[in-house]
């Protein structure tokens, strides 16, 4: 929202220190800060980056599912499938709604992805090799999404907190289809077992490296948690993952591809072996094995979708001249 | 894209069933009403959210700053004689 002219992006507050300290204390009372509010600069810049990366993570996440759809196995699992990567664009535009009311436009953030320049979440860079991939996909890294975005549910930013409850509400049915899909195929045959296992070993630890560096290596984090953007460390959101997902994968016969891994009966959690943060550093910095596709697909989609854009605004431009009224409220 | 003119800005509100007001869930582009009517639908009711929607040009909204809170707001708190706890009235006469 909102009205536009009072978003308060263009204009400068005088950031004194007891504006930085009210600002503060807001925040620390767990009030809420809307659109329209008086905010530090800083805040509404990491907000603005982290919500655009957010959605443009929802929008790429669309890529790697939409490569099954046609190949769903059947039409209970294609509409599933469809479902969820319509939701999956949903996602993408509430939160690029959110990221609007911080007075950054949705051209500027469609430019951005489209030249490359955003960032987005990594695990989207892997390719999908098999069908077994889409159920890893929904299990492992939708549930690894869920276990990010259910604190920020609570986040100090109101709009940024309103879209996360209502992507929370539908990402829970995209894990258990995914979940469905893998406990299929451990079910069957040897060879989608085989698939299934496959899928788990690829999709493991680029799961895990979905919550970020880790805690002193994170830089944007200290300030998140003191302005309550961010609830939790990016370490104990993935130890979170690990002790809720390790369960999962053994009731459906695999096993996970650590070695490390084993249960600490003093600390009640599974400890598990060193994440590769070359391999997640190469990814985050464009050389990851899709990186290019998938910015290449966005473009394609943007650019071929030009005249479409051009037709309609041609035609509400054409309609509003002839004074035509549209159909009234109530 | 970079002359590409930005495609207009709408709030969106639903009124999830009779019985209860329309009520602001977000925002979308669209070139002119019936699109962002669609558009509305297929964002923000793919799970049965509501029964009616309206959808108006964000630019059409005039808000309140919340810098004025105080001088909008303020006046009604020393107004105490609105509340109806400000009146005595007699236990014995029951609830009123």
């Amino acid at each position: 929202m909102y009205s536009q002219g009072l978003i308060g992006a263009g204009s400068e507050n005088k950031e004194t220190p007891e504006f930085l300290a009210a600002f503060q204390a807001r925040i620390d009372a767990d009030e809420k800060i809307e659109p329209n509010d008086q905010m530090p600069a800083a805040y509404r810049k990491t907000l603005i980056r982290q919500i655009g990366q957010h959605a443009h993570s929802e929008i790429v996440g669309m890529l790697p599912e939409g490569n099954w759809i046609t190949r769903a196995p059947t039409l209970r699992r294609k509409a599933a499938l469809l479902a969820k990567v319509q939701d999956e664009g949903g996602h993408g535009l509430y939160l690029y709604s959110a990221a609007e009311t911080l007075g950054v436009s949705r051209k500027e953030m469609t430019e951005e992805l489209i030249s490359g320049r955003a960032k987005y979440s990594s695990i989207f860079n892997y390719p999908t090799q098999t069908w077994a991939d889409i159920g890893a996909i929904g299990w492992l890294v939708d549930g690894a999404a869920i276990m990010n975005q259910v604190p920020l549910c609570r986040c100090s930013y109101g709009p940024y907190a309103r879209a996360m409850i209502r992507v929370c509400k539908e990402e829970s049915f995209h894990q258990r289809q995914g979940y469905e899909i893998i406990l299929t195929l451990a079910e069957g045959s040897e060879a989608q077992k085989d698939m299934a296992q496959d899928a788990l070993n690829r999709w493991w630890w680029p799961s895990l490296m979905m919550f970020g560096p880790p805690d002193g290596e994170s830089p944007n984090s200290d300030q998140s948690t003191l302005w309550k953007i961010k609830r939790f460390t990016n370490d104990e959101l993935r130890q979170k993952f690990v002790d809720a997902t390790v369960p999962q994968a053994l009731r459906l016969g695999l096993s996970l591809p650590d070695e490390a891994l084993k249960w600490n009966e003093t600390q009640e959690r599974y400890d598990y072996g060193e994440i590769d943060w070359d391999e997640f550093w190469n990814v985050v910095k464009g050389h990851g094995p899709l990186n290019k596709e998938r910015v290449a697909a966005r473009k394609k989609a943007w650019d071929e979708g030009a005249w479409v854009r051009d037709a309609a605004m041609a035609h509400a431009k054409k309609v509003s001249q002839l004074n035509i009224t549209p159909i009234a409220a109530e | 894209m970079v002359d590409e003119e930005e495609i207009p800005l709408w709030e969106v509100f639903i009124r999830p069933r009779n019985g209860l007001a329309h009520r602001h869930c977000g925002s979308l582009h669209a070139t002119d009403s019936k699109m962002a009517l669609q558009a509305a639908r297929d964002v923000y009711t793919r799970r049965g959210e509501g029964l009616s929607v309206w959808v108006i040009p964000s630019v059409q909204i005039s808000a309140s700053d919340p810098q004025d809170r105080e001088e909008m707001f303020d006046p009604s708190d020393d107004k105490v004689y609105r509340h109806p706890n400000f009146y005595n009235i007699p236990d014995d006469v029951g609830h009123m």
